[in-house]
């Protein structure tokens, strides 16, 4: 019968449903899409390796200038021994340099870094070998390209054994890393890294950037990060250390991105509520057109809560039908976007099944008031209403 | 025996932008179970408040009504709704039929009300239906019907429930005289056969004759009841 009352007017009742098949779409689609970006952080950051601990000079916070750092190469090896284990202590110096081979020349992100880096992030080779231990204690002049500078300088070419120029410098390559893609939107496939000792010299820097220590196990990884600040901080008094873990970044990132998404529902979620207004307005109308049905109902036994019922379940069909639209383009422009565009789009069975609960409410909360006027009119003025 | 419906000194008085307008003003009857009355007078005398208030649409605004014997002032809202559904059934001048429905869903309609099932609701509206002659009309929709065939749904219709009266205000007043004597005598032979009482509103002589007694009604007061005249 309610379904009918929609049928009658085809037209009307699908401009009516727009309002809450956008509000609903874009509902689906922004979570979908937010999801998808902290889907897509999160599974780059846990692709670094396990149980990370990054350790920067200063204090870590969001929008803060990078600190200078104090860091060298004797803190790393003062943190080696506060650690213990060697081989579970990286070391970064990074800066932007232009590489060449011949002609073609090829901006990259130089890292200076040592044989440890393995033991911690993940970063397989796809040909040649990694930095050894002696390339860093000699100083070598040879490098492991990113897989994306390897292509652009050397294309189809072999590039193991080869010569390039970093800053005027002669290198030699002796390795090339599989491709690896993006972290924090930045490729590190624009990577080269060489021996930090050779970086230092290269670009005239006593300094590092960071120490990267690996922990042995989930639950080592909080003390030793406590272990490591604390010991920085009493060899360098009145100075600050940070150390952040993956899991804090994950759980940092995560709640930045999770805000982000939320926000986004909420906006959306606003364009639902207008969609909400439409229907009361047009449940108004409709029964205002039908007050002389309304009338007749009354005068053939009809309750009050009856035609509330009545007018009622119409506004909610209304919008869960325009809800179920709403979620099936969603869910297909989601998929289309994650299909056509870089944008990862991952739809949340909880976004889908919240999109609904609210549009059936939205029916709910603006239907009421029109159902309840049709319901309480008196049956002798509608049955005489033109 | 209690009568089918009995008011008591019944007046409304409507309130029109501050005026008042006094339709009924003292009106007293008594109706018998399958009586036959028409109710006659001119326009504007007050005819379909009367109606409505025996029908229970409209609550008076001072004097009493028994409806088979219930004293309607003691009614709620939902009890009257369920009182009507069972004991009344309407006639309109306009017929008043779902335009988008078909003639046995109408017909059905109060059924739905008294929370029957769908099997019994279609059963019991299609035995209405052929009793007014329309058996070969189910399926049709108002729109594809003549005025006479719509009020002869509205009549299956107002029969369907199987009330106590059956008020009909102006049920010829839309139609041709051909459909009117028609309807007319489809009202006569239901309240002979079935013994539901009928109450019939007209203001055309010809058409209140058809009725065994009649109630003249003028500004609100009753002028004139034939029953006092001969008493049986
Ligand atoms: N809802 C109303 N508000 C104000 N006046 C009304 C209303 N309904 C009827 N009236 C007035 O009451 C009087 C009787 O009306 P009605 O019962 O419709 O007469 P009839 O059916 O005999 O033509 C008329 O004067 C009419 O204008
Ligand atoms: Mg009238």
């Amino acid at each position: 019968m309610a379904l009918e009352a929609l049928r009658v007017n085809r037209l009307r009742s699908v401009l009516t449903m727009l309002g809450v098949i956008i509000g609903v779409l874009a509902v689906v689609i922004l979570v979908a899409v937010g999801t998808g970006a902290k889907d897509a952080v999160e599974k780059e950051i846990s692709g670094l390796g396990t149980n990370i601990i990054l350790v920067v000079p200063g204090r870590l916070s969001v929008g803060a200038a990078p600190t200078q750092s104090k860091l060298n190469l004797a803190d790393v090896a003062y943190v080696r021994r506060v650690v213990g284990d060697p081989a579970k202590v990286t070391v970064s110096l990074q800066s932007g340099e232009t590489v060449r081979v011949g002609g073609t020349e090829a901006f990259v992100t130089i890292v200076g870094t040592d044989q440890n880096l393995t033991n911690i992030f993940e970063r397989p080779l796809d040909k040649g070998r990694h930095l050894s231990e002696t390339d860093v204690d000699t100083r070598r002049r040879i490098a492991v390209l990113g897989s994306e500078v390897a292509d652009k300088l050397f294309g189809d070419l072999d590039p193991i054994g080869r010569q390039l120029t970093i800053s005027g410098a002669r290198f030699r390559v002796v390795g090339v890393y599989a491709k690896i893609g993006q972290t924090f939107g930045v490729s590190r496939d624009q990577e080269v890294h060489i021996p930090v000792t050779t970086a230092q010299r290269l670009l005239g820097i006593a300094r590092v950037n960071g120490i990267a220590v690996g922990a042995s196990g989930p639950d080592e990884i909080e003390p030793l990060q406590e272990r490591v600040v604390a010991a920085l901080t009493d060899r360098y008094p009145g100075e600050k250390f940070s150390a952040v873990t993956q899991t804090q970044l994950l759980g940092t990132i995560g709640s930045v991105l999770g805000m982000l998404t939320g926000v986004l529902a909420a906006i959306a979620g606003i364009s639902l509520l207008v969609g909400g207004v439409g229907v009361s307005n047009i449940m108004l109308v409709s029964v205002r057109e039908r007050t002389r049905e309304i009338g007749l109902r009354k005068a053939l036994g009809a309750r009050q809560r009856d035609v509330l019922a009545q007018f009622l379940i119409e506004a909610v069909l209304l919008t869960t039908i325009g809800g179920v639209i709403g979620i099936l383009l969603g869910v297909g422009g989601a998929l289309t976007i994650q299909a056509l565009t870089p944008v990862p789009a991952s739809v949340t069975w909880w976004s889908v099944a919240l999109a609904f609960g609210v549009s059936a409410a939205v029916g709910v909360f603006f239907g009421v008031a029109p159902a309840r006027r049709a319901g309480r009119l008196d049956p002798v003025i509608a049955l005489r209403a033109e | 025996m209690t009568a089918a419906l009995e008011a008591l000194d019944l007046t409304r008085r409507y309130q029109l932008d501050g005026v008042a307008v006094e339709a009924l003003r003292g009106v007293s009857l008594r109706i018998g179970r399958g009586e036959f009355v028409a109710i006659i007078g001119p326009s504007g005398s007050g005819k379909s408040t009367l109606m409505h208030l025996l029908g229970c649409l409209d609550r008076p605004t001072s004097g009493r009504l028994r409806v088979n014997g219930v004293e309607m002032s003691q009614l709620s809202d939902t009890e009257l709704a369920e009182l009507r559904n069972k004991t009344i059934g309407f006639v309109f001048q306009s017929f008043h039929l779902l335009a988008r429905t078909t003639a046995l869903e109408n017909v059905a309609l109060p059924l739905v009300y008294r929370g029957l099932g769908k099997a019994e609701r279609r059963s019991r509206a299609r035995a209405a239906l052929e009793s007014v002659g329309l058996g070969h009309r189910m399926e049709h929709r108002p729109s594809q019907m003549s005025g006479g065939e719509q009020q002869r749904v509205a009549i299956a219709r107002a029969l369907v429930g199987e009330p106590k009266v059956l008020l009909a205000d102006e049920p010829t007043g839309n139609l041709d005289t051909r459909n009117g004597a028609e309807v007319m005598a489809i009202l006569d032979r239901l309240n002979s056969d079935s013994g539901v009482a009928v109450v019939l509103v007209t203001h055309e002589p010809e058409v209140a004759e058809h009725a065994r007694r009649q109630i003249h009604v003028r500004d609100g007061l009753i002028e004139l009841d034939t029953a006092d005249r001969n008493p049986e």
